[in-house]
């Protein structure tokens, strides 16, 4: 163990005059009061779907709510007029039976470089999870999803939301979701607040944002 | 962290920006619009305390809990296949990451913005060994294109406008494209193709973190231009430096700080994106993570039962959004990475009062309040300042005013000594302007009115007035 971390904790345990063992640190924690909503609409009252679709939206995302099938063509028309998309693995494929061949479809296999994903316009996934309050849909890059570079290198990204993956806030999403995994969190296109704090869409992440709702 | 070389005290600081009246209209514009925003986005939340309330509670219980909150953190994140270094400064925290980027065999290094590491000054010593550093966010590439300050938390390039910015992006980048207006989609387009190069081959990103989840081991950033993805996702080697006070207990104490933050910060339900990782995904993104743990002062300040409540503090800078201190002197007057009411508290703290800057900066104030009233984690800001000024003046045995005071003592302790005082004192009234207040007294007198104006003297004292009149004229 370096000097440094021995000399570090040292100086905590003499800042905090901490003599809670482990197990009495996690009873105070557990006891911590915790007076706020674990949601700010009740799920039962409100529709969460069409309060998710309406705070995407806000984000200047496009987000169409379509029946469970006609999703294929809903994708089909999304990705028309793009050149390429690539495809993650686990990508149900009936969500692309009505693609045109015009449209090229690329896959993750092997594993393309960044360099080769800037030059696909765009990818369809899915989404693990969506939050209603905040408009945002949370990646944990398992199957469906891809790994994290092939939803951030390409200009357009369509991501497909089933009804039932809309959580009605934070903490219930949050709950959802395995840890362990890599997650991103995406509210909107890319957009920067940087010149005079005015929130303007489109830098590195892809400024295209289409949402597609199933269900 | 570096006390910017040469700088002034405050109040000097302060004069120049405060005569620069582009800076003042670029700072009211900008801050105007955004408190407006977070009011809104705070409103819309109506256990907005409770959840402040919360964050407080969580926040103090993990400062208590330190040691053990950061063993579990090594823990979780060496077994996700990270490794964890520990830095008691800044310069230990620089070796580490000049050392890790020359193992990786690069010679340049892509960026995205961090406090902690702009505290240590990383890019500079990077730069010392032949690294090029490459800042990646809009605003930090505005700083570093115009080889100036970061002047705000949040939006470092907040002192320049939509003009000044489109006339540097012109005149430094050399891939700008011709026509390039000041429209911000423009400018962000322009800074989007300037950067794609840098992303695509990047071998090593740099990073601080927002929150660092101890049962979990996960590191969290939290930005809105994908520049952060960028930089955690493409290079095969990420180095993360974030500073102890980080963390929080468990996975579910996001729901609480997901919520505080974006609409404190850049008053948005959610921030465009979010990135969340634990170790070492195989397979995905970087396959070689490091966390630098850095302490640089926050042992110190943890150590103090007042100010340790700084600690608490998430970075959102809502606090300098509503002061008005800032909004007429500006980031730069602070002379520290820090800027505003946080800063204020904080610079002194990890750095001590011995400069003059650090010893000016707790009275950089004027106990309005309204930092405290917007802080998502309830930092009493202006409690531990005026704390500040009390070791200020006691470590300093010279202060003026413990002077006047000593002399006031003197004075009112004797009736004759008073009254022969208020004589000598009517006589202000000749040096008084018509405004009928005096701006400019003698030394040592001037440490007064260097930062205020004292009121003229009365032609006669009441004492002299009743020992005259005995009330007779009233």
């Amino acid at each position: 163990m370096s000097e440094a971390r021995e000399e570090i904790l040292a100086r905590i345990r003499l800042a905090t005059a901490a003599v809670a063992t482990p197990e009495e640190t996690d009873a105070a924690y557990a006891a911590l009061q915790r007076p706020y909503r674990r949601a700010h609409h009740d799920p039962a009252a409100t529709d969460v779907v069409a309060l998710f679709a309406e705070r995407a939206a806000d984000y200047r995302a496009v987000v169409e709510r379509v029946p469970e099938d006609e999703l294929p063509g809903a994708v089909a028309a999304a990705v028309d007029s793009l050149p390429s998309v690539v495809v993650p693995d686990g990508l149900p494929a009936g969500l692309l039976a009505g693609l045109r061949p015009e449209v090229r479809l690329v896959r993750d296999e092997p594993p393309l470089s960044a360099a080769e994903l800037d030059r696909i316009a765009g990818v369809v996934t899915g989404c693990a999870v969506a939050i209603a309050e905040t408009g945002t849909i949370i990646l944990d890059h398992g199957p469906g999803q891809g790994r994290r570079a092939l939803t951030l290198v390409p200009d357009f990204h369509l991501v497909v939301v089933r009804a039932g993956q809309v959580a009605a806030d934070i903490a219930d999403a949050l709950a959802r979701l395995d840890p362990a995994r890599p997650h991103t969190l995406i509210s909107g296109p890319s957009a920067t607040s940087d010149i005079e704090l005015i929130r303007v869409e489109g830098v590195h992440g892809p400024r295209n944002l289409h949402i597609l709702i199933g269900g | 962290m570096p006390t910017y070389l040469g700088m002034p005290a405050f109040p000097d600081a302060a004069k120049h920006a405060v005569a620069d009246s582009q800076l003042r209209r670029n700072l009211t514009h900008a801050t105007t619009a955004i408190r407006t925003k977070r009011a809104k986005a705070v409103a819309e939340l109506d256990d907005w305390e409770q959840l402040r309330q919360a964050a407080k509670a969580i926040k103090d219980h993990t400062l208590a809990n330190l040691a053990t909150y950061l063993v579990r953190l090594e823990e979780n994140v060496t077994r996700a296949g990270g490794h964890v270094h520990w830095a008691r400064d800044a310069a230990e925290a620089n070796a580490i990451v000049a050392d890790l980027v020359r193992q990786a065999g690069a010679d340049k290094a892509v960026k995205v913005k961090s406090m902690a590491t702009q505290e240590t000054g990383l890019n500079e010593a990077l730069e010392a060994q032949g690294t090029t550093v490459v800042e990646t966010d809009l605003a930090e590439l505005i700083v570093q294109l115009g080889d100036d300050r970061p002047s705000h938390i949040l939006v470092p390039a907040i002192h320049r406008n939509r003009a000044e910015i489109g006339e540097l992006f012109r005149r430094t980048m050399a891939d700008a494209p011709p026509g390039l207006t000041d429209d911000p989609p423009q400018l962000a387009a322009a800074a989007r193709t300037h950067l794609r190069h840098e992303f695509l081959t990047a071998t090593v990103g740099i990073s601080g973190a927002n929150f660092a989840v101890a049962d979990t081991g996960s590191l969290v950033v939290v930005e809105s231009e994908g520049n952060g993805r960028m930089c955690l996702t493409l290079p095969d080697t990420l180095i993360s430096v974030v500073g102890i006070e980080k963390l929080l207990p468990s996975w579910r104490d996001l729901e609480v700080f997901l919520a505080l933050l974006p609409r404190s910060s850049t008053a948005e339900r959610m921030n465009p994106y979010t990135t969340i990782w634990s170790g070492v995904a195989p397979g995905d993104g970087p396959q070689d993570f490091h966390l630098v743990l850095l302490d640089n002062g926050r042992t110190d300040t943890l150590a103090d039962r007042t100010g340790r409540q700084a600690l608490r503090c998430i970075r959102c800078s809502a606090c300098l959004n509503v002061c008005p201190v800032y909004e007429r002197a500006g980031g730069h007057a602070y002379g520290s990475p820090y800027p505003g009411p946080i800063g204020a508290i904080l610079s002194p703290q990890l750095r001590g009062v011995d400069s003059p800057i650090d010893a000016s900066l707790p009275f950089a104030s004027s106990l309005c309040g309204a930092c405290y009233d917007v802080c998502p984690v309830a930092i009493n800001i202006p409690e531990v300042l005026v704390e500040q000024r009390a070791r200020v003046v006691e470590s300093h045995k010279h202060y003026p005013e413990r002077i006047v005071f000593g002399a006031a003592g003197y004075v009112l302790r004797s009736p004759r000594r008073l009254a022969a005082a208020q004589r000598v004192a009517s006589l202000g009234r000749l040096v008084a302007g018509r405004s009928g207040s005096i701006r400019r007294l003698p030394p040592p007198l001037s440490a007064w009115t260097d930062t205020r104006d004292a009121p003229a003297p009365p032609p006669e004292s009441f004492r002299a007035w009743w020992a005259r009149t005995r009330g007779a004229d009233r």
